[in-house]
Parts: structure tokens; sequence; C-alpha cells
């Protein structure tokens, strides 16, 4: 905690206005990250982790809004930043990498007019050093023969090697941190080790940290420094990543460790969580994983656990105070 | 089996519940477009009782009452409220006999457009082969031509048949041919979409296993399942009929200036339009838009309302 | 890409022959042409000479090439009602419809595209809204009140613009033009609001949903994640792609624009193949009625072809996706 932070976020939420009421998608959430640091962000689809990357870089979907909290960027708060304020930011200071790589690129143009396009909307270059550049990034990603697919549509490259452009879109202005949410989702599962390994290596070289946003605990074994486990909008616990495996102490947590196949052990079959995550409208008082919970007693049911130290982690759970019931 | 009774008691009381009602009560237009409807339907149809002046009885008319303004300009009469056209006929009265012919004409030509569109859907896609291919050739080809010049294609040709005289003794027949020859495709492509669709599910084949005939099938089975989507094309599709009939009166090859629709009646206006006579072309224009207008709204709600992935 | 034009060819080709099947069949089976053109009185020898002479005694299928073959080179007869050619006929008239139309669709493209644009980007703004009722509006009522109105507001009432004829016109060539006189200036300002009000109301919907529906997808949020100006975000990446099916549907509507000028033309009395073949309708002059028919089924398809070239050079996808049906 003594090394400055790129980006701090302090007691997030994101509310979204609906007609049968507002619904609660991020709630109270804290996290840091540092400089080149790799902050993995982990929990089922609908457990707020999409939410908290696009309050980050401030692209909620309205009526989504940022209801409170603070988002700092090197100390500076950004969340509360005007539109053309925060647009410099984007792409300058935080890069974004989305899901499906087949629809992030504009079909219309071609990959180097966006990447040009994209370099000389943060940097001061003329248009011959913009796609010299461009080039470059092209190349940094693995894209053989550079110089001509500069040329290419979008359509003319397979998905894993549209997600390197869109890689190489996002680390376009040398941004100091990148969102990444479920980058390798949409890609054949052949492919999705490569482009991890091309972010991981990218990042390490850049000094770029990265928030990774993933549903698959297996990638943020083997890529994250740190990770936040998302439940039901809420964090249920943040920590080195090797201690949050290892030695989890929320219950969610140890159960989506049980949910992955370890190597070299023989195992009979994997634990799964019974039920499903509450929805939105619906999350129970107390502790939102309370109906799903092996160890849940009657703490757990009437108030709700702030995240609290446990061992080199913290975890929002009472059994961390009252061990007795573990 | 419900009785009948039962059956439509059965109908409100799931009608009231739905979403349907509900959007019909949320919003405020679409309550008065319908009011907009029931009033002019009641107007058009009642317009034998409710009507001031009989404009067919011509022993009632005087030609000193033409041109009469409306009773709020200078030189109005109350007897006239809307004012008289060039013939002195009552105004208000024409356009409710005038709207009657129009809601007539377009109804029918729906009705005829519909039945053919059905019937050439159902045999294209249950036969397929050559007759699905001539059939949905002859739709592609008619689609890129606008309805309005197939209408008057179709009443230049049968102007041709029937000879001038015998044309306009059956005007309104012949509007009815030439509006519905030219909206079935829209039902043909629908049903035959439809068909290809159903015919393949399990009911229908288990209808073929146990030795029902085709066209029984077709019509017993595949046709309730189309009827949601045709109702709502009918019903936009009346607003258009009724533009059609209107704009192919005002041309002049619609009906005559002896039996006036709303847009006979605004053609007879237009002609007094430099000379001051305004009203006779504005209230039926204003009758007319009102009507197209909450028709369309209607339609597009009851799409909406039926069908929630096409908001 | 050569493949395609040839396939669309033989489509049109195709579509064209069913049109003129149709008007040759108006020809042969509506009325009696001898009829029409000798009046009642003529003795019964004369009239079979003057079958003869016609050639309406040889089998369907050699008249019908015969029909064929004098449409291409123009000729369709003479007019019943005037006696004039009716090739000569429609080529006087055609450049007042056509100019009238395309002056209708540039009305329509500078106006419905901005109005579109502006509601895609800010649907809540009361603008957006406004425009939105008045489009309805503008689709529901029929064109020839819309006419009227214009007429009774513009020349009647105010006095400011003619509200018949097309002013004066100058020959160039074969082409007679209103667009290089004031009249003629004047004389097209109402015509063409009222045909292109229409499709106005249409361009400014379909840019509307089709600019809602591109702001949602994924290349528009990765573009404003990459930090682009608004202006980049919307008027480069989002109209672009919005503009694909505007092509479309403007040139479809172009030829739905020249039919409807019949309404049009009608109301402003504007001396155009409309109003000809409107007359032609109402005196059943079916040389005219079939040659305008032709006619239009010929612009109608040429401008089709026109619309399937531009989508290609226009999209990308579509390019690459004929080259390898191409290589196949």
């Amino acid at each position: 905690m003594s090394s400055p932070k790129l980006l701090e976020v302090r007691n997030l939420r994101v509310e979204f206005p609906t007609r049968r009421g507002t619904l609660v998608a991020v709630d109270d959430v804290s996290l840091d990250i540092s400089a080149g640091e790799v902050l993995g962000v982990v929990g089922e689809s609908g457990a707020g982790k999409s939410m908290t990357g696009a309050a980050i870089i401030g692209l909620l979907e309205p009526p989504g809004r940022i209801a409170a909290g603070e988002i700092r960027l090197e100390g500076r708060r950004i969340d509360n930043l005007p539109y053309h304020e925060m647009r410099k930011i984007r792409g300058r200071q935080i890069g974004a990498i989305f899901q499906d790589p087949l629809t992030s690129l504009n079909p219309l143009y071609r990959v180097g007019d966006q990447l040009v396009e994209t370099i000389q909307t943060h940097l001061p270059l003329n248009q011959a050093q913009a796609r010299a550049r461009a080039v470059k990034l092209l190349e940094d990603v693995g894209i053989p023969s550079a110089s001509e697919r500069i040329n290419a549509y979008p359509h003319q490259f397979s998905g894993g090697m549209r997600q390197r452009v869109v890689i190489a879109l996002a680390l376009a202005a040398e941004p100091k941190l990148i969102i990444a949410d479920e980058p390798t989702t949409a890609l054949d599962v052949s492919i999705q080790a490569q482009i991890i390994q091309l972010l991981k290596r990218l990042c390490r070289e850049h000094g770029t940290a990265v928030m990774l946003v993933t549903h698959d605990m297996g990638v943020i074994a083997e890529t994250a420094d740190r990770v936040a486990v998302m439940y039901a909008g809420r964090i249920a616990e943040i920590g080195p990543v090797q201690d949050v495996i290892k030695r989890p102490h929320h219950p969610y947590t140890v159960g989506l460790m049980g949910a992955i196949p370890a190597m070299g052990h023989k195992v009979e079959r994997l634990t799964q969580i019974d039920g499903s995550m509450p929805r939105l409208n619906a999350i129970p008082k107390g502790c939102a994983f309370n109906p799903r919970c092996p160890k849940a007693f009657d703490k757990c049911f009437r108030d709700r656990p702030e995240p609290m130290p446990a061992g080199t982690s913290q975890a929002a759970c009472w059994l961390v105070q009252e061990p007795a019931h573990v | 089996m419900m009785l009948p009774t039962a059956r439509v008691i059965e109908f409100w009381r799931n009608a009231s519940d739905s979403d349907i009602f509900w959007s019909f009560k949320r919003s405020k237009l679409v309550m008065l477009s319908a009011l907009i409807v029931v009033v002019f339907f009641i107007g058009a149809f009642g317009a034998p009782w409710l009507a001031p002046h009989n404009p067919f009885d011509l022993a009632s008319l005087e030609l000193s009452d033409a041109f009469k303004p409306p009773f709020w300009v200078e030189g109005g009469e109350a007897k006239y409220i809307l004012g008289t056209d060039d013939q002195g006929r009552d105004l208000l009265s024409t356009i409710m006999y005038g709207s009657r012919i129009s809601l007539v004409v377009g109804f029918m030509s729906v009705v005829f457009a519909m039945t053919l569109g059905i019937g050439l859907g159902l045999v294209a896609g249950y036969l397929g082969g050559a007759a699905d291919s001539l059939i949905m050739r002859i739709a592609d080809v008619q689609l890129s031509f606008p309805a309005i010049l197939i209408a008057l294609l179709v009443d230049g040709v049968t102007r041709g048949i029937l000879g001038e005289a015998r044309h306009s003794d059956f005007a309104e027949a012949v509007l009815v041919v030439a509006i519905g020859l030219s909206y079935w495709v829209q039902y043909a492509r629908t049903v035959r979409g439809s068909v290809l669709v159903e015919k393949n599910k399990e009911y229908v084949q288990a209808a073929r296993v146990i030795g029902l005939s085709g066209p029984l099938i077709a019509i017993r089975h595949v046709l309730p399942n189309v009827l949601g989507p045709v109702l709502v094309i009918a019903t936009i599709n009346l607003a258009l009929a009724i533009i059609t009939e209107a704009t192919l009166s005002f041309l002049g090859v619609g009906l005559p200036p002896t039996e006036p629709s709303l847009g006979t009646l605004i053609r007879i206006g237009n002609d007094f339009l430099f000379s001051g006579e305004w009203w006779i072309t504005i209230f039926p224009g204003i009758v007319l838009a009102a009507l197209v207008l909450s028709v369309n709204l209607l339609g597009d709600w009851l799409r909406d309302a039926l069908n929630p992935k096409l908001r | 890409m050569i493949a395609f034009i040839i396939r669309r060819l033989v489509q049109a080709a195709l579509v064209m022959l069913a049109v003129a099947f149709i008007a040759f069949a108006m020809f042969n089976f509506v009325g009696d042409p001898v009829a029409i053109m000798a009046g009642q009185d003529l003795p019964a020898e004369q009239r079979i000479e003057l079958r003869k002479s016609l050639g309406l005694d040889d089998p369907t299928p050699v008249r019908f090439a015969r029909f064929v073959g004098n449409a291409v080179q123009g000729k369709f007869g003479l007019s019943y009602r005037t006696a004039e050619p009716v090739g000569k006929m429609i080529v006087e008239r055609l450049p007042a419809t056509l100019e009238l139309s395309v002056m209708a669709m540039i009305v329509a493209l500078a106006v419905g595209i901005p109005m579109g644009v502006f509601s895609g980007l800010y649907p809540q703004h009361w603008l957006s809204r406004a425009m939105m009722t008045v489009s309805l509006i503008g689709i529901s009522l029929p064109t020839f009140l819309i006419g009227i109105l214009l007429i009774l507001i513009f020349a009647v009432m105010l006095g400011w613009l003619p509200s018949f004829g097309r002013g004066d016109v100058i020959r160039i060539g074969g082409w007679s033009t209103g667009l290089l006189s004031v009249s003629g200036w004047k004389a097209i300002i109402l015509p063409a609001i009222t045909l292109g009000l229409f499709q106005m109301t249409l361009i400014m919907r379909l840019v509307r949903s089709e600019m809602l529906e591109v702001l949602r997808t994924d290349y528009i949020k990765f573009a404003r994640a990459r930090g682009l100006s608004n202006r980049a975000v919307h008027f480069g990446h989002a109209l672009k792609n919005t503009l694909v099916p505007v092509i479309t549907i403007t040139g479809l509507q172009l030829g739905s624009i020249i039919a409807f000028a019949i309404i049009t033309e009608t109301v402003f009395s504007w001396p155009g193949v409309g109003l000809l073949f409107l007359q032609s309708v109402q005196a059943v002059d079916i040389p005219v009625m079939a040659a305008y028919l032709v006619a239009i089924g010929l612009l109608f398809v040429l401008i089709n072809l026109i619309v399937d070239i531009l989508y290609f050079v226009v999209d990308p996808r579509l390019r690459s996706q004929s080259a390898k049906a191409g290589a196949k």
C-alpha cells in the first residue's frame, strides 16, 4: 500500500434507473491498481465487473450512472470530468479492449486508418509519422507483413488477428492503464492463450497496468498479480493472486477455486456452487451470498459484511471475524 | 369446447390483463386516435340518420345555396354549418356520406387484397416449386412499382374494357379491384413465409399423417398462425387504401362527383381554391388527414404491442 | 464484380420483358384499336384492310416480337388522343418530370439526412421529438393534400410563388430546362417540396433508426474508448455506416418519386410525363399508357442496377464476398 497508486476506486456505486425501480449494478466497490500491475477481476456474468470497467473509462451506457464514490487516476479525480476532458484521457491514459474483436472494428474503415486516427487524436504526429507508428504497432502485436496489411479492411482478418489489431489500437497512444473486458471470450480456445500472452508481454514491455475482466479463473491465475472476486455488484475478496487461490477466505472464492481443474491432480469431479447469483433487483438482506453459502450463520442474514483484512487479502465475510463458525 | 359467450368473456379478461391493454391505456395519443376513428365510424355509417341534409336528394338542392361559407364566416348560414359546395350541397352532410364511401371502398380493397394475398401466399408456400417461384417473381416485380401506378393502370385498363359509361356505374368496384391488386404482395409474402415455417412443424406433419388433405391443413392449421401479422398489415393498409382511393378520386379517375368520396370533394374544391371558396377543399382535407393519421397511429401501436421485438 | 453485373443485367432484361409483355397485352386485349382510331362508321372492308395493315391478324408471338422490336427503337405508335407519335410525346415531357424528381430528391436528402442525424444523436431532445411528430404527419398526409395546402398558403394567401406550370423554359438540344430562369426556379419550389416531403420523412426516419442502431454497436463504443472526438465518432464512424442503407433507399425511392410525380404534376399542372399518363388513363389512350409503363420500368431497372453497383463501392465486405464467389 506504500507505492503511489495509478488508479484508485473508492466506494463506487453504479445505478440503473428502470421502469421497475433502480438497479444497483456496482455497490460500494473499492480497488487500487499500481503502475504496471495486472489486476484480475473475476465473477459470474452480471456480477458488475464489466460495469466497474465501463465506469472507470467513463463509458457507462445510459441510463446507467455513477451514483456515488470516486475514481482517481494518479491522484486526479476523473469520474466527474466533463465529456471533452474525459475524452482526452480515454485512449491516452486509459485504453480499452472489448470482448468481441469481430464487432470492435468499424467494418467500413481500413485498419490503418483507424490506427492513424487514434494516434493523431492523442499524439502530435503528422500523417507519415502516424502511419509509421501504426505499422510498428501492428508488427508489435504480431501481424505478419504489417506494412501491407495496414491497408486491409477488418473483415479480411481472422478473429485472432482482429483482436491483435484491437490491442494495437488500445496501445496506440501508450496509455498507462488498459481495461481489458473479456478480451478472449469470443475467440477460439486455441487462440485465447496466444492473445493473453501477447497482452501480458506488451504490457510488461510498455509498463502498462491492466485491469483484466474475465470469468476465467485460469487466465487470472496465469496472468494477474492481484485478483478481485466480485459477486452481485460487490467485491467478495481481493488480494495477491497466489494467496487468494491457495488460501481463499470467502466461501464464494472457495467455491470458485473448486471449479478450476488443477493440473497434475487427479480430481474425481469438480465441485460447484449450488444455486445461482441473485438478480440485481432481488439481492437479499445481509450478505448477498447468504442463500448459497454453505457456512452462513445468523449474522450473515442480518448485516452486510464490508471487506476486512484476512491475511494478505481482504474478504467481505463475517467468518473472517468469527472463525468459530468455520 | 367452450361456449362462444364464455370464450368472449375469457378473451376480454385476458385482454384487459395483457400488455396490449396496458400500453393502450398508457398512450393518450393512441386513445385519442381510437376516439377519432370511432367518431368517424359513427359519423360515416350513421350519415343517413345523423347528417343534417341528404346531399343525394336532388329535389332538396337549391343552386342559389351554392358556395355558402361556414356559418361563422360572413354570409354563412346556421343551416349549413360548414358551408355548401358548388352545387349547393351541405358540406358537412356530404363529408359524412363521402366518408362512408371512402371507408367502404377502403375496407373492401383491404379485404380483397388480403384474400388474394393470403390465397396466393398459401398456394406459393404450400405447393412450392414452379407455382411458388412464379407467384413470388410477380410479387417482386410488382413491389418495385408504386401502388398508385398499378392502381392507375388497372383503372385505365378496366376503363378501356368497360367503356366510359359503364365504368362510372362500376366505379366503386373498379376502385376496390385496382387498390386491392396493388396491395396484395405484402400479405402473400408474410403468409408464404409463415407457411414455410409452419409446414415442417410436427403438428402439420401429424395432420398429414392422419390423412388430412393439403388445402385443409393449410386452412385449418396454418392460417390461424399467420392471422396476427396479417391483421397488423391490414390496419396499416387500411390507411394506405383510404389514401389511395382519395388520391385516385382526386386525380379524377376514382369516384364521380355525383357520388363523391373525400378525395372527390377535395378535387371539386381545388377548382375553387383561387376564387376564395377554401372550405370545400379544407374541411374534407382535414377529415381525411385526421382519419389517416389516427389509423396510422393505431396501426403503429398495434404492431408494437403485438410484437415487442420490432420496437 | 463483372459476373455480378452480368447476373444483374440478365435479371433486369427479364423484368423488362415482363413489363413489355404487360404493355403488349394492354395494347392487344383492351379495346379495339381499329374502332378507336377510325371511329365507328368505317365500312367493314376498310376495317379489315386496316387490321391487316396494322398487323393485328398475325399470331400473338409474332406480334409480341414486333412490339418489343418497336419498343426498343422507342416506337409505340400514335396516341389515340392526339394522334402524335407516342415516343416523341414522352421524350418531350420527360425533362420536366426528371428535373422535378431530382429536385425533390435533393430537397428530401438535404433536409432529411441532417434531421435524421440530429434526432438519432439526441433522441431525447425536444427538437427530435417535434421532428418525429411532424414526420408522422408527413408520412400520413396524402401528397395531393400537402400540395393543396402549400398552394393555399404560398400562392393564394401570400402570393409569393406560382401554383402551376414550369415558368420560362429554355431549350438546350433536346432537353428543355426550367432551371435557367428565375420564374423556372420559383415554379419548381412548391412542387419539389410537395413531392419530396414524403421521401424526406422516410429518409429522416431511416437515418434516425440506423443512427440509433449504429451508435449502439461495439465499434462505436470502441471508437469512444479510443478517445476520438465526438465529431469523429458521430460524423466519421457512425454516419458512414448509417449511409449504406440510405443509399439503397434513396435509389429505390427515386424510382417511386418519378411515379409519384403523377400526383404532384396534376396538382401543380406540371407539364411532365406523369400528367401525360394521367390524361391518357382518363382517355384510355393505350399507346401512351403502354409507353409510360415501359419507360418507367426501364428507369426503375436502371436505378436498381446503379444502386447495386454503388452499394458495392461503399461496402468493402461485399467486394470481397463477390471476389471470393468469382474465384470459385
